[in-house]
């Protein structure tokens, strides 16, 4: 347990470091959404409309912006072989590493949200609905991005192929986070229903993201 | 304890490296592994670490901790030296002392130990290739792990740093340690030779 405790204490404190990524996603999200009333034009009941689909888009982009790093940092540096030769199993080191990210990386871009709902014209339920469907909603992003980041960890340039690979397995997530975050603001649907599917599309993405991770890790040695 | 390679075959991109390659080597013994640019000498050190898959022939450990794996109880010192410029000397360290597991060793004496306690508290970044050298042999010795495997092990180490690691190695094998290094220099400690590749 120390030794899983130690990795995620490494990794979020590289990622808050200067060159980390943690500040960049949250940078990235915040441009992202201060761009959209700009493109979108000064109506503000669009707006409010538009808010939640542009927030969780915004999320999912920075969330993808900072996942290449998860493993390709280590394995340039030759961390990923120790870590492979590790006492623990790779899954669990899988596990560890992507809740580091998320730490770092996902937990920033919820507390951005409420600042970001005042800019998209959504009051403070609309924006804590968003905000919480975002919590229960980018673990999965997380995780199933890492399987991703995994797949794509011996490949130089590997990013573009990362998006490719990632932005089609969220599309489940992206569907259920908004549709929960648009019935807790407009209905007519109860928030309960598309909310639980979220956290279901979460929890499996907890379990076979770090099997699927490690798996192509091991795979992919070479 | 007692490393066995029976008819160990690597194959890189489709193409065979080596074949019906036997060594033995035994508690307190060093192994060098010589040989031609190519020939092997780093596919060899990381199929006994098992990061690479072996074709044909096995490797195996005799009397080492039951329930750990080869690869678990070996340490792996490769080119790449596997420190975060951003954390500093004694941050990299720590980390892989706790993340490694088994028998720790404080970190700060083991700094001391490669001469690099005056840099403990420096981000990696900053240091010289000798030096992040020297603070990969830190790790050798702060995490114990009996076998070692070395990889160019005294490559930009300067005349005192690698007489310093010739008296690390000589504890680790008085310890009952084993050691396979791949080298092209002489290693400063007693060894058997295994020569892969190429005319003797």
């Amino acid at each position: 347990m120390t030794a899983l405790a130690a990795l995620i204490r490494r990794d979020i404190r590289i990622a808050l470091r200067v060159g980390g990524g943690a500040l960049i996603g949250v940078l990235f999200f915040l441009t992202v959404v201060v761009l959209m009333p700009f493109a979108v034009g000064p109506d503000l009941a669009l707006l409010t409309r538009l808010g939640p689909a542009i927030l969780w888009l915004g999320a999912l982009l920075a969330s993808l912006l900072t996942l290449d790093r998860l493993f390709m940092a280590d394995h340039e540096d030759g961390s990923l072989d120790l870590i492979v030769m590790s006492r623990i199993p790779l899954e669990l080191t899988c596990a560890a590493k992507a809740l580091a990210h998320w730490l770092a990386a996902g937990l920033p871009l919820i507390i951005a949200t409420p600042i970001l709902g005042l800019l998209l014209n959504l009051d403070a339920a609309s924006t804590s609905a968003v905000a919480l469907t975002l919590l229960a909603g980018t673990p999965a992003l997380t995780f199933t991005g890492m399987i991703g980041a995994a797949l794509a960890v011996t490949l130089h340039r590997g990013g573009l192929l990362l998006a490719v690979l990632v932005l089609p397995l969220s599309i489940p997530v992206l569907i259920f986070g908004v549709a929960a975050s648009e019935a807790a603001i407009t209905g007519p649907l109860p928030f309960g229903t598309p909310f639980s599917i979220l956290c279901a599309l979460s929890l499996i993405s907890l379990v076979i993201g770090p099997f699927a991770a490690a798996a192509s890790l091991r795979h992919g040695l070479d | 304890m007692r490393l066995l390679g029976r008819g160990v075959k690597c194959v890189r991109g489709g193409r065979e490296v080596f074949s019906a390659l036997d060594f033995e080597t035994s508690s307190g013994e060093a192994l060098t592994v010589t040989g031609p640019n190519g020939s092997g000498k780093t596919s060899l050190l990381r199929l006994t670490a098992g990061l690479l898959t072996i074709a044909a022939g096995s490797i195996d450990l005799e009397g080492g901790e039951a329930e750990l794996t080869l690869s678990e109880q070996a340490h792996y010192l490769g080119h790449r030296d596997a420190m975060k410029p951003a954390l500093s000397v004694l941050e990299n360290l720590t980390f892989w002392r706790d993340f490694l597991g088994g028998m720790a060793f404080d970190a700060m004496e083991s700094l001391v130990a490669v001469g690099l306690d005056h840099a403990a508290h420096l981000p990696a970044a900053y240091l010289s290739a000798g030096q992040r050298r020297r603070l990969s042999i830190a790790r050798l010795l702060t995490a114990r792990r009996p076998i070692w495997l070395l990889d160019e092990p005294t490559s930009a180490l300067d005349a005192a740093g690698q007489r310093l690691f010739a008296t690390l190695m000589g504890d680790h094998l008085a310890r009952g340690g084993l050691i396979i290094a791949a080298t092209h220099a002489p290693l400063g400690v007693e060894s058997n030779e295994l020569r892969i590749g190429g005319l003797p």
